[in-house]
């Protein structure tokens, strides 16, 4: 069987992307299993010639690398014609690519180009094997590309039994980044960048870029955590923040925390606000006034986080944490990070 | 000669609003409590398309959109708001389709527009949320993308400047055309119906909604051709069968679980125990994770 194959970003100092190391972590328990390869493709800047030592200690046998200054930022036809050069040649087994703004516009391309499957936000890969009903044809060692679907609704095991490679995107903080062995060594081959790329592949150029904060996205956080007069003061609003960070969540209050002065005004969820429909809604010292429930009650789920047992949002909470925020968020972030894989 | 924005527009579930009804007792998804919408940041690419042509009475915009007949309903959508025409791809043969054999159907149906300017899309569809049919179709037409958009800053005949979010800023390209472009939701909304395109526009019907009407539209759209949404089959845009559909797609699902989502009587916590305990159901039943 052929290797498994890991496409690594690399960040603006040349150091390959956190989400990468993560990928790598996973991809060398899925090589194990399969008893192949993990082979990894880094394209950068000059500077990343030297980048391979980076990646061996999390397992990785080949580290392919393709380093010109034209090759960073990042820019989609040059990466997809490297890797599409030397997938064509290596032909992995399963490719894996971070679910970033990079790697899910890179991964569709390579797949449309090599005719194979693609899973998009895996949060679990595993291998399987799969009996075909129609054929009872038997596959062995497959990949399973484990992701929601349906706005969250269902969770769906993915399978390429025919195409290779099998490949999938995950998203940065998924999988666990592990050392495979500090002393663990492989080889590195040399991409030759000119022999691929030509000008076609630099019909799009960067003019500028700049961090600039996004703005409040409600519409797609399937799960919000609010906070309201009670959470009391700016600073403790900051751990609402964090555990938003955590959960891949979106952050709203409501109107007193906004009156407050704790949130920005974007934020409101209520009546005069934002009506919200998350798939879970936590609601941090927020009384929960009418006004306030008539944008949150939709919520598939409610947990409730009040000092007062007797709060009117515990009414429509499925799960009611009687304490203060302050306290009880930082205890459902460690115990997420204790039990989460 | 026109410049030709091909929009591609899909209709889907309203998987956003997911209410307490929208799971059935048995855990499944209750498909009748979701209403079929214009897939949401399809309607920010088409408003991206229409800001063009507000400013270049040259330029023609074309909404593409393939799935089951009733999906006419978001070409009218379309024509509401200012889209010219619209091209409803449908056959039983795409049934199943994974991305891979859509941006197949699609890029055919494309070649079939031919010559175009821009191809705009949505980044993603609310009922996968992959984001791979763009990037897919431009390949397969060969043609460069830029996805992510929330703005275009600038558009000559022969270059365009957009403006993309990412996930820790923004980046603005420069690129040449033909272009496939994918919008994100932090770009405009799309503007309103607009009541004059209503009127002009709501008798608009696809052959198969014809046929199932009793009315007699056949002199109507003689001296109104535009009222004609245009259906096209896999034999219109010459696809091989073998690329359509389940045989067409490498991705096979082997097995759906239902996220069950239980209404139980309010549960009070008290202790870290007791927390920790419902970080763990959350994380089984993977609401959270």
């Amino acid at each position: 069987m052929n290797s498994v194959f890991v496409y690594c970003e690399v960040t603006e100092d040349a150091q390959v992307a956190e989400v990468s190391l993560e990928l790598l972590s996973k991809g060398r328990k899925l090589a194990n299993q399969l008893k192949v390869r993990l082979e990894a493709v880094i394209i950068g800047s000059s500077k990343s010639a030297s980048i391979a030592p980076a990646v061996f200690p999390f397992g990785v046998d080949v580290a392919h690398i393709a380093s010109h200054d034209n090759l960073f930022p990042y820019l989609t036809l040059p990466h997809a014609s490297i890797l599409k050069h030397v997938f064509e040649k290596e032909k992995p087994e399963i490719v894996l690519f971070g679910a970033t703004s990079i790697g899910r516009d890179l991964a569709p391309r390579i797949a449309s180009a090599l005719k194979c499957g693609l899973t998009a936000d895996c949060t679990s890969l595993e291998i399987g094997d799969h009996t075909e009903n129609r054929t009872q044809r038997e596959y062995k060692n497959l990949l399973y590309q484990i992701r929601p679907a349906f706005g969250g609704n269902i969770i769906a095991t993915i399978i390429n039994p025919e195409t290779r490679p099998q490949m999938a995107t995950v998203r940065e903080g998924v999988m666990k980044k592990e050392i495979f062995n500090p002393k663990h060594k492989g080889t590195v081959k040399k991409i030759d960048v000119n022999s691929i790329l030509s000008d076609n592949d630099f019909s799009v150029s960067i003019i500028e870029q700049h961090i600039e904060k996004s703005k409040v996205d409600f519409k797609n956080s399937q799960i919000i955590v609010a906070g309201g007069y009670g959470v009391s003061s700016k600073e403790n609003f900051d751990l609402l923040f964090q555990l938003a960070e955590v959960l891949g969540a979106e952050v709203g209050a409501s109107r007193a925390a906004v009156d407050a002065g704790y949130a920005e005004p974007e934020r409101q969820i209520g009546q005069t606000g934002i009506t919200v429909r998350p798939k879970l809604y936590i609601a941090c010292g927020i009384s929960g006034a009418v006004q306030h429930r008539a944008g949150m009650d939709q919520s598939a789920q409610v947990i409730s986080i009040n000092t007062d047992p007797n709060a009117p949002i515990n009414a429509i909470a499925d799960y009611t944490i009687i304490g203060d925020t302050a306290e009880v968020i930082p205890k459902i972030i460690s115990f997420y990070r204790k039990n989460s894989k | 000669m026109s410049f030709r924005i091909i929009c591609l527009a899909k209709q889907v579930p309203d998987t956003r609003n997911v209410g307490k009804d929208a799971m059935k007792a048995d855990g499944t998804v209750n498909r009748a409590a979701l209403p079929a919408i214009f897939n949401p940041e399809d309607l920010n690419a088409l408003e991206q398309a229409l800001r063009i042509k507000d400013t270049r009475p040259d330029a023609e915009v074309i909404l593409l959109t393939m799935g089951p007949a009733r999906a006419a309903e978001i070409i009218r959508e379309g024509l509401y708001r200012g889209a010219d025409k619209g091209y409803l791809i449908t056959d039983r043969k795409f049934a199943g389709s994974d991305t891979l054999a859509t941006s197949y159907v699609l890029s055919l149906a494309i070649r079939k527009l031919a010559p175009f300017n821009l191809i705009i899309s949505g980044r993603q569809a609310i009922d996968g949320d992959t984001a791979q049919v763009g990037p897919q179709t431009a390949e397969k037409l060969g043609i460069p993308q830029v996805t992510y958009a929330e703005e275009i800053i600038s558009l000559t005949d022969d270059e365009i400047v957009i403006k993309r979010r990412l996930e820790k800023g923004v980046e603005i390209v420069r690129a040449t055309m033909p272009l496939a472009i994918t919008v994100h939701n932090s770009a405009s909304h799309c503007r309103p119906r607009i009541a004059r395109l209503v009127m002009q526009n709501k008798h608009a019907r696809s052959v198969t909604e014809l046929q199932a009407e009793t009315r007699d539209y056949t002199e109507l759209y003689q001296s109104r051709p535009y009222l004609q949404i245009n259906e096209w089959g896999f034999e219109d845009i010459q696809a091989d069968v073998e690329h359509l559909g389940l045989s067409g797609s490498p991705t096979k699902v082997k097995k759906i679980e239902n996220v069950v989502l239980q209404h139980k009587a309010t549960q009070v916590i008290r202790t870290d125990q007791e927390i920790e305990a419902l970080v763990k159901e959350l994380l089984d039943a993977h609401i959270i994770g």
